[in-house]
């Protein structure tokens, strides 16, 4: 069986940052594989090793400069990768759900996976929305916010269960093909090791243009448009007490007090 | 225009986000003089319509199929919906459920989507406001389209509030039955137990801050004095010194106590999610730029080893 796992190069920003126009000034900024996308790989990468003929494969849409970041996927033992990327794709242009999944589904439509993996979100922009429409795009089944997973491929079931909110798991069984959510915590991803880095190096990483995966710029239209951004005014009203342990603890007794706690 | 919103139930339960979807989508009608309909699908229809009728709802469209959440019925339904009322925006909420149908039905109805909206504004046109990289900026997204499916943070609106004299309207639905392709064989909680911290008035919430298991006895003296209830952040439960059950947060329990006492938690997005709607919180860490102290109305910038203790002999003196 073959298994395709999305995966992303995010940006993860200082503490001190400054902004350039729809961006982060590059000064601030340090690129990393998305945490989520960590969670979905070693999932992928278990299956290949608890299963037979198992092949996994990893697409991302990015620039060239994305290709180190990929090859940590490739050094943990995904098999082969591909990189879509266009001179008509803009290096800093936010894509909406509905475009990345659209580049996804032609891949995903030239490599015929049984299984899909992704991350919830990514880190840096959190739309947390491309797994589930590119799943409907290629009209497959879904889940959303998976924190266990046990592949019966034999019965093509996936049973899953999807981390709701307030401590409560949903149990469900999802019918393959299928695009997963992966959710942090699932697993606990593995270092790559000396081997595997060197390994790396000599697994296929393909790049492939929009013509390649039979698509045109016209698959980039999108009605949506990041029109500015800033960094939110702070909040920081809060009264704080000064003075010794006992002068603030006494102020902070008198208001919960006041506030009618321990009545 | 029309706006449409759709509520989530859970277990029998209407969820608090589902009233806070009527107050986003009465603001955003209002701006047009618009008409607000909302969609509640799957449970006990009647009784959550019955509930969902506040102020400023002109609509309610009820589907009876199923009883929980199925993600292959509520994109087949609220696809359907959508498409015969045709709303310019389409408001689902922004929870692990949402995120399992929004992105399908705007993408059956050809809707763009924009998730997690922080802000909503119309003005010729939707504006979303979001946050990117973990909050530390905030970001404002146009739609072009005549129509646009949006999911909004649960917490970042009140609840709408008030009786309203909505029209309840039955929308059969037609679901195809092949199309369902999942199947919700159960829950589980995870730590259940005794305590239902978001049950609770006053909470003392601990965090990282407290170092070691053995210094919880510290936190649970305080929570006695004060006769509040013990919670904490993720960091404890993770290390197993508390049981899930004690865990606020988005995975963990939403609370909205009156008074949120947090105790060396540095106040992460994903804490601060579940703590935000308490009506004061009070926050003692030892790091003034913690976070915490950006939502906390009070705070103490100490070592909580020292104000701790002090606290317990103030409240009791």
């Amino acid at each position: 069986m073959k298994v395709l796992v999305t995966v992303k190069e995010v940006t993860a920003v200082d503490d001190e940052f400054e902004i350039d126009g729809l961006g982060i000034d590059d000064r601030y900024v340090t690129a990393d594989l998305n945490e989520w996308d960590e969670y979905a790989v070693e999932e992928a990468v278990q299956l290949s090793e608890s299963l037979d003929d198992v092949e996994v494969v990893t697409v991302t849409i990015g620039p060239s400069d994305a290709e180190e970041t990929i090859r940590q996927a490739l050094a943990k033992g995904a098999d082969r990768a591909i990189r879509v990327w266009d001179d008509a794709l803009d290096d800093d242009a936010m894509l909406d759900p509905a475009t990345k999944a659209r580049l996804l589904a032609a891949v995903a439509e030239q490599e015929d996976p049984d299984l899909i993996l992704t991350g919830v979100q990514s880190a840096d922009d959190s739309l947390g929305a491309t797994g589930v429409t590119l799943a409907d795009q290629l009209g497959t089944e879904w889940a959303a916010v998976v924190n266990a997973l046990d592949l019966d491929a034999q019965a093509g079931v996936a049973h899953v269960h999807r981390e709701l909110e307030g401590g409560v798991e949903e149990l469900t069984d999802v019918e393959l093909p299928a695009v997963l959510t992966i959710q942090t915590g699932i697993n606990d991803p593995r270092y790559a090791s000396l081997r595997g880095i060197r390994q790396a190096q000599s697994k296929e990483l393909a790049e492939k243009t929009l013509a390649d995966i039979g698509l045109d710029a016209t698959a980039l239209d999108s009605p949506i448009e990041q029109t500015a951004l800033y960094e939110p005014e702070s909040e920081g009203g809060a009264t704080l007490y000064e003075g010794t342990p006992e002068e603030t603890a006494g102020e902070l007794a008198g208001l919960l007090a006041e506030r009618g706690v321990g009545q | 225009m029309t706006v449409l919103a759709v509520a989530e139930h859970r277990r029998g339960e209407l969820r608090d986000v589902s009233h806070e979807l009527v107050t986003a989508g009465r603001e955003l009608a209002d701006a047009t003089d618009g008409d607000l309909h909302v969609a509640v699908v799957s449970g006990s229809v009647e009784e959550y319509a019955d509930r969902l009728d506040r102020d400023g709802v002109d609509v309610i469209h009820t589907v009876a199929h199923g009883e929980e959440f199925n993600h292959d019925v509520y994109t087949q339904a609220v696809t359907q919906l959508a498409e015969e009322i045709d709303p310019t925006v389409l408001l689902m909420p922004q929870s692990v459920n949402g995120l399992d149908y929004a992105p399908a039905v705007a993408n059956r109805v050809g809707l763009p989507l924009i998730t997690d909206a922080v802000d909503l504004a119309y003005d010729d046109g939707l504006t979303a406001t979001r946050e990117l990289y973990g909050s530390k900026v905030e970001t404002t997204i146009d739609s072009h389209a005549d129509s646009t499916a949006v999911t909004i943070r649960p917490a970042e609106w009140p609840a709408a509030e008030g009786s309203g004299d909505a029209t309840v309207e039955p929308f059969e639905a037609t679901i195809d039955e092949s199309a369902i392709r999942s199947t919700v064989t159960g829950f589980q909680e995870v730590g259940g137990g005794d305590v239902d911290i978001s049950e609770a008035d006053v909470l003392v919430s601990i965090g990282r801050g407290i170092e070691e298991e053995e210094n919880l006895d510290l936190i649970r003296d305080l929570a006695d004095t004060l006769d509040a209830t013990l919670s904490a952040s993720r960091p404890i439960v993770d290390n197993g010194w508390l049981p899930k059950n004690r865990q606020v947060g988005q995975s963990g329990k939403v609370v909205t106590p009156d008074v949120y006492i947090a105790i060396g938690i540095s106040g992460a997005v994903q804490h601060v999610a579940g703590m935000k709607g308490a009506d004061t919180i009070v926050a003692i860490n030892d790091d003034p730029n913690a976070p915490i102290f950006d939502i906390a109305d009070y705070g103490i910038v100490d070592d909580l080893f020292d104000v701790v203790p002090a606290l317990i002999e103030g409240f009791e003196s």
